[in-house]
């Protein structure tokens, strides 16, 4: 009983997180409601971009997307741990999707920003950073919590999986 | 400096180290038990699905660790790339005491007596060494038998009509079927199939003293929580340790065989858990590193008798690198065939193994583990975009619905596909590392493309809506299932140890691991390892009664 009570306190204030994270990200560009705006490799512009550029790849609709998830905390993590020689990589390829943008990527309307994306999977330089951001993106979002990513494990709850092992810790 | 000396040096606690270990010391031998990695307990359970032995993007939960431990990888195209253990490629096996057991799915297959005369049965083919094993299935019916009831097995393969003759059922029942199983077993039965309980080195109730497997959804890749899941870590070599005649010393790395001027055997040097260069003298030596590493040491050991590393005087040593090549289906249900009970895998055939037409063996098929919703990400149908509304849509359509069924084709193992030293390139102890080279044989790709198709039409016929392949991979096979680079044979000349895994030229060395296997059967190969282990343990046991290993 105490269980169930626990699991729709964390699914309402999911919901209102979500709400208000759509309102924030698009607005200043942080990675949700316990928004940090201290990146361990990421600027904070940079981390705009990259949190848009996400958010594409698995956009909010009924569930939450990726910038609700954290899945840039998890990616700016890993830069400074295990995805080290990947720094380069995403550096040059924000900086280029800014590029394509004509100023801030995160600042084009949505359906722009997936336009954009489009050409950057289609580009033979861009393509191997296109191709980071999406694994990365799934990691962040469907792996667990403790990297960064999934917050409230709310791809799991997305597809339905009791986020709360009965022992042990998760 | 050299170290007290014992009767034997092990290399290595995974499956048939860690047997070997306790069958020596329950005989009274006195022995060393190294082991390069840590001994992880449940109690170092980590629920990660980023950062374990199936998935290790974020790196390998119990080891190798990625800083200093390189291979080099050589491509089909001539490339080099440098790889760290938790790399796409590396072939990596756990670096720990249990080995590979302390994390594996667990599958506990005797191989099909087919499987060791695989020349006899299917003649030769061109661009293979493919060969029959000296030794038969009813050689190790015993062994099976002994790993089966000591180590720990639950099933039920009394319904497969394939299998070798056995004496002995399994000591323990299956678990319950899943949802999966039920509606698979009866696709099989529409088929004509002959569907079965696989038999697991998992307790399905309280044996041994540890409990029954639990069944979350963290299995395979993770270390088992309440330690059901039956791995040497926790049963043979706790039992070696308890005669007191077995000292395990984790975090050793093996740097090389010592040999004495006749080219025998003395002992190993090797780095100790505070990177001290230690003797450890012994009067024979088991190498059981798993296929690769094994492969490595004996090539690590050179001596003005043995110039191309131990056991490798006609150049045999590394060659023959062989794994699985693992094929299958997805099919897409109308209902929900997720239950979110572990391990997930459970059901099997049989049925092509061998006896098709035109293909030179073939693999058991069974349904795959249970799987993480990161591990699911790549079985969605061809087709779905990668990205994008789109492709979560499809996450929540499949991953509730889908069913994926695979199996090991048995490869036709090459001579070209290896593990040689790199001639430049040195672990963090300064030891020389290994160069990886070759692919598949075509044939190879012909059978794990066939049984692709097989799954194809088993889901089908459990009701799949949608089905779709999925693909063998294409290079270079070792992994899990690394096994093939010391191979067992009678003739010196084409191949490394004898019939009793002795090093042709060496009477005071072993390879007891799948190194040793000319074929790798269209099953995972851990119980035949096992199985192998403690058959050698009797022949070494029987002549050091005799000759002491004193020549």
């Amino acid at each position: 009983m105490q269980q169930r009570d626990r699991i729709k306190l964390q699914k309402d204030m999911g919901r209102r997180c979500f709400v208000r994270a759509g309102v924030i990200a698009a607005a200043a560009g942080t990675a949700g409601c316990s928004s940090s705006t201290s990146w361990r490799f990421f600027t904070a512009a940079e981390a705009e971009t990259i949190n848009a550029a996400c958010e594409c790849i698995i956009p909010a609709d009924q569930d939450p997307g990726a910038a609700w998830a954290g899945v840039v905390r998890y990616i700016d993590r890993q830069l400074a741990g295990k995805f080290k020689p990947h720094r380069q990589t995403y550096r040059r390829g924000i900086a280029a999707l800014d590029r394509m943008a004509g100023g801030r990527f995160a600042q084009l309307s949505p359906v722009a920003q997936i336009d954009c994306l489009t050409k950057a999977e289609r580009d033979k330089e861009l393509r191997a950073f296109f191709d980071l951001v999406v694994a990365h993106t799934m990691q962040g979002f469907y792996g667990s919590p403790r990297h960064g990513g999934n917050r409230d494990w709310v791809s799991w709850r997305m597809l339905r999986i009791p986020s709360s092992p009965v022992r042990g810790r998760a | 400096m050299s170290l007290p000396k014992v009767d034997a040096v092990v290399v290595g606690a995974g499956a048939g180290g860690g047997i070997v270990a306790k069958e020596l010391a329950v005989n009274g031998l006195s022995v060393v038990l190294l082991e390069r990695g840590r001994w992880y307990t449940p109690a170092d359970c980590r629920k990660d699905d980023l950062r374990n032995q199936r998935t290790s993007i974020l790196g390998n939960n119990t080891g190798p660790d990625d800083e200093g431990n390189p291979r080099v990888l050589v491509d089909a195209q001539g490339r080099e790339r440098i790889l760290a253990p938790s790399e796409g490629g590396y072939n990596n096996n756990a670096a720990c005491v249990g080995g590979g057991t302390a994390t594996y799915g667990a599958m506990a297959w005797r191989y099909h007596p087919g499987d060791f005369r695989m020349r006899s049965v299917y003649g030769p083919l061109e661009g293979s060494t493919l060969d029959d094993w000296p030794i038969a299935y009813d050689d190790l019916e015993p062994h099976y038998e002994k790993a089966e009831w000591e180590i720990g097995v639950s099933g039920d393969d009394s319904g497969n009509p394939f299998k070798g003759p056995r004496k002995r059922p399994l000591p323990m029942p299956p678990l319950p079927p899943s949802r999966e199983e039920r509606i698979l077993e009866a696709g099989a039965l529409r088929l004509g199939l002959h569907p079965f309980h696989i038999p697991m080195l998992r307790n399905s109730v309280p044996y041994n003293g540890r409990p029954g497997c639990m069944r979350c959804r963290w299995c395979v890749g993770f270390l088992c929580e309440v330690n059901a899941k039956c791995g040497t870590q926790n049963t043979v070599i706790p039992t070696a340790l308890a005669t007191g005649h077995c000292q395990l010393r984790t975090e050793s790395m093996t740097k090389e065989i010592l040999l004495d001027g006749r080219g025998r055997a003395t002992g190993v040097a090797y780095f100790d858990a505070r990177d001290r260069l230690q003797e450890q003298p012994a009067d024979l030596v088991v190498v059981s590193c798993a296929a690769t590493e094994s492969a490595r040491l004996l090539l690590n050991s050179k001596h003005r008798l043995h110039p191309n590393g131990l056991g490798n005087r006609y150049d045999w040593v590394g060659r023959n690198l062989q794994g699985h090549t693992y094929s299958g289906a997805v099919g897409y249900f109308e209902q929900e065939t997720y239950d979110d009970l572990g391990p997930g895998a459970g059901i099997a055939i049989s049925d092509y193994n061998h006896g098709t037409p035109g293909l030179r063996g073939g693999a058991m098929l069974a349904n795959e583990f249970i799987r993480l919703p990161i591990q699911f990400v790549p079985s969605l149908p061809p087709g779905t975009p990668r990205w994008g509304k789109a492709h979560k849509d499809a996450m929540r359509k499949f991953y509730r619905r889908t069913i994926m069924i695979q199996g090991p084709t048995q490869e036709m193992p090459m001579a070209d596909s290896r593990v040689q030293l790199d001639p430049k390139i040195r672990d963090r102890w300064g030891i020389p590392v290994l160069r990886m080279s070759g692919g598949k044989h075509s044939h190879t790709l012909e059978i794990a493309a066939a049984m692709s198709d097989r799954a194809a039409q088993w889901l089908t016929a459990s009701g799949a809506i949608q089905v779709w392949p999925k693909k063998a991979g294409q290079g270079l096979s070792g992994g899990q299932h690394q096994a093939g680079t010391c191979r067992m044979g009678r003739d010196p000349r084409t191949s490394v140890v004898d019939p009793n895994c002795r090093i042709h030229d060496v009477d005071n060395v072993f390879v007891v691991d799948a190194s040793v296997h000319v074929t790798n059967g269209g099953f995972n190969p851990v119980l035949t390892i096992m199985a192998n282990a403690y058959r050698v343990s009797e022949f070494i046991v029987k002549t050091w009664n005799g000759t002491r290993f004193r020549s």
